[in-house]
């Protein structure tokens, strides 16, 4: 066991190469190219035994890698942002074929208007794939769910691919310190691949993803992905209960920080919720009584914990780094559904979306957040939806208008 | 915590000198984080790194707004306002410049904050290896890190490179730790906020605008010409008329920029507002009549920049 300074991406491929992968497909895209380039430096230099092979794109790395795990193989892939979407189309067929893998995404904005930088639209576009999916908050959580997710998808009760989420920069290029377990441990804690009936051969072919014409198959097909999907909530925390005999690190479908006594949540996905940990840490030192809860599991949606954790809060924040366009925040819509009619639901349930294309989150906004809530939770009345979005940032867009021409144009007349 | 900032242009290894540091002060004891922040990688691009250490676990993440500690290892990214050297800047911050310039030119020129040091750049054949001098100097300023902790760290971080890159980086290093003796330990850590200490964001509610002003489209043409990429430039080429043959479309087909214009007499002409010092004229030129100059260097171009 070492401990030592690594990016997030270094941090994923150390999962990879403690996993003991054998089979690896990929196709570069910022942020996330470090990952492949670290496991086929390994790969290269005989530290890993492991196949890799180029695609031509990530709808192909997917295929492959579906395919490859079909064989009962242990694979894994890594993308981000456009290529994810790219690969959509066999996120979904993978999934339905039930075979396990694991593929860490490196979250950046979508287009258009391009970007590098993070937020969450990337991977809440696979919400709804059947894919499991674990969101990383620090490089060390990186590392521990790569080697969580093969449990996961490998368990007998869910044998679902797992997406493992962690933001770009603030994470995939950010150093900060990890212990690195020692082969053994993580060999007890994850052991070879026992694959059972997965065994596709060339030799002995088999059909994956089969037509079923007429509703009632693909029903019963479909709903069963789901209840698989479902199992991971349990099947998780079991898995984390192993991984703290072993590792030490104690992990949970949904974060508590600060919480018990907590009346004033925020609620939020990924590494920017070290942030909020920061804060809640001030306003603790300010005698306010907040608290921060992050889901590190959103597939399946761990609707009982967050239930509990939430339950006789006054007021609560939710911070979606992302926008469902003609809706809003995504997490901040699923927290409704699941909290809506529950005995002790907190009264006020507020929006905020910031943070979108890496915009960052000040710690005076996060101050902010739950001024409005407190003064909603005084008021009864829930805020509207709220964009992250100052004066100074629209004087600048204001700026890059002007330079673009826009400004320019012939408007009704009036210019 | 200490909240350290390196402002220099890609290329320099600033990436590096952010990593040579966050090891070092991570020998030394202490929680750190490190990383380095660009968009598309651009050479010669004002670029910015960052490390933070603390003795407790770090939660803050992202671009550090008020740094402890702001090192420059290029002088010309003073006068550039994008670079943002000076932001988040206050009385107690330490700002550690690079530069041939005097002190007092500093004061006329571009007066330095109240807690300035002045390092020379190391020599010509020694520039590349700047964010060795940068990290040694960052880490005698902070004072919690001794020489062979310094040096352990550059060896962890260059070994891949070669035991040449390594040693080079070392004797620069530890010269520009030794340099920094008087001064070590000047970088105070700053006090935290308190929530009570923070103004309400200026937040306001974005209203739906016309389609041709809120989509994403550039209708003013050729927008790059404001940009001066010009000033990315770390090299200069420059073409000796004597030499040059007048194959002009070579030089202004292989200029990835279109920064070679050609005139009438069919003569090159080298847009310095706009050449970023890639230098692919002067390793296509035939006739060899294109030269590198280092910026800064008196040349015959030299009062365009």
């Amino acid at each position: 066991m070492t401990r030592e300074l690594m990016t997030g991406n270094a941090a994923a491929a150390w999962g990879a190469r403690l996993a003991r992968i054998d089979y690896l497909p990929a196709f570069p895209i910022t942020p996330q190219t470090e990952i492949i380039e670290t496991l086929s430096g390994w790969i290269g230099q005989g530290e890993l035994a492991c196949r890799m092979t180029t695609l031509e794109s990530e709808h192909s790395m997917v295929t492959a890698a579906g395919a490859a795990a079909a064989t009962g193989v242990r694979v894994f892939t890594a993308t981000s942002s456009q290529g994810l979407l790219y690969a959509a189309e066999m996120l979904y067929t993978v999934a339905g074929w039930r075979v396990p893998l694991v593929l860490v995404n490196v979250s950046r904005g979508l287009s258009s208007p391009i970007t590098l930088e993070p937020d969450h639209n990337d991977v809440l576009a696979m919400r709804d794939s059947g894919f499991l999916q674990l969101h990383c908050a620090t490089c060390q959580e990186v590392l521990d769910h790569v080697l969580i997710a093969y449990r996961l998808a490998e368990h007998p009760q869910v044998r679902l691919p797992v997406l493992v989420n962690l933001d770009g920069f603030y994470l995939s290029f950010t150093r900060e310190p990890v212990t690195v377990p020692g082969q053994d441990v993580v060999d007890r804690f994850l052991p070879a691949f026992e694959p059972g009936d997965i065994r596709f051969r060339h030799d002995r072919p088999v059909s994956q993803g089969v037509a079923v014409l007429g509703g009632p198959a693909y029903s019963y097909f479909r709903y069963q992905t789901h209840l698989a999907n479902l199992n991971g909530v349990r099947a998780y925390e079991t898995i984390v209960d192993e991984f703290s005999s072993l590792f030490g690190r104690d992990y949970a479908t949904v974060e508590q920080y600060r919480c018990a006594d907590a009346e004033i949540v925020l609620v939020m996905m990924g590494s920017f919720a070290t942030k909020a940990r920061e804060a809640v840490d001030r306003l603790r030192e300010s005698g306010r009584k907040v608290g921060l809860v992050r889901p590190r599991l959103v597939r399946p949606f761990p609707v009982e914990a967050l239930r509990q954790a939430l339950a006789g809060k006054k007021g609560v924040a939710v911070i979606d780094q992302n926008i469902s366009m003609g809706k809003g925040g995504i997490l901040h819509t699923e927290l409704a559904s699941a909290l809506y009619g529950q005995p002790g639901a907190p009264a006020i349930l507020a929006g905020f979306v910031g943070g979108l294309g890496g915009r960052d989150i000040a710690a005076e906004e996060l101050y902010a957040m739950v001024r409005v809530v407190e003064q909603a939770v005084q008021s009864g009345v829930t805020p509207e939806p709220r964009l992250l979005y100052t004066e100074e940032e629209l004087r600048g867009v204001r700026g890059l208008q002007a330079v673009a021409g826009t400004d320019r144009r012939d408007r009704g007349g009036k210019k | 915590m200490y909240r350290i900032r390196f402002h220099a242009r890609g290329g320099q290894g600033i990436k590096t000198a952010s990593r040579i540091l966050g090891t070092a002060l991570f020998l030394s004891g202490l929680e750190v984080q490190d990383a380095p922040r660009y968009g598309a990688e651009r050479r010669g691009a004002p670029i910015f790194a960052y490390v933070r250490a603390d003795r407790k676990t770090i939660n803050e993440r992202g671009i550090i707004l008020r740094p402890d500690l702001i090192v420059v290892s290029d002088d010309s990214l003073m006068a550039m306002a994008g670079a943002g050297v000076a932001a988040g800047a206050d009385r107690d911050t330490v700002f550690l410049l690079f530069s041939e310039k005097p002190a007092d030119f500093w004061q006329k020129e571009v007066p330095l904050a109240a807690r300035s040091v002045l390092l020379k750049p190391p020599p010509e054949e020694e520039q590349r290896f700047i964010g060795a001098a940068c990290a040694g100097a960052a880490a005698r300023l902070l004072g919690m890190v001794d020489a062979a902790t310094l040096a352990e760290a550059v060896t962890r971080e260059l070994t891949p490179l070669g035991a040449a890159t390594v040693a080079a980086n070392l004797d620069l290093a530890l010269r520009a730790h030794q340099a920094m003796a008087d001064q070590s330990g000047m970088v105070r850590e700053a006090k935290e906020h308190p929530v009570t200490a923070s103004a309400m964001p200026h937040w306001i509610e974005l209203a739906a605008e016309e389609v041709p002003l809120s989509a994403p489209v550039i209708l003013a043409g050729i927008t790059s010409g404001i940009v001066q990429t010009g000033l990315w430039r770390s090299k200069r080429p420059v073409i000796d008329p004597a030499r040059c043959r007048r194959c002009w479309w070579i030089c202004s087909t292989f200029c990835p920029d279109g920064a070679i214009q050609v005139d009438e007499e069919k003569r090159p002409i080298i847009d310095y507002q706009h050449c970023k010092g890639c230098m692919i004229c002067m390793t296509q030129c035939p006739a060899r009549a294109i030269t590198a100059r280092s910026e800064g260097e008196e040349t015959e171009g030299g009062a365009d920049r």
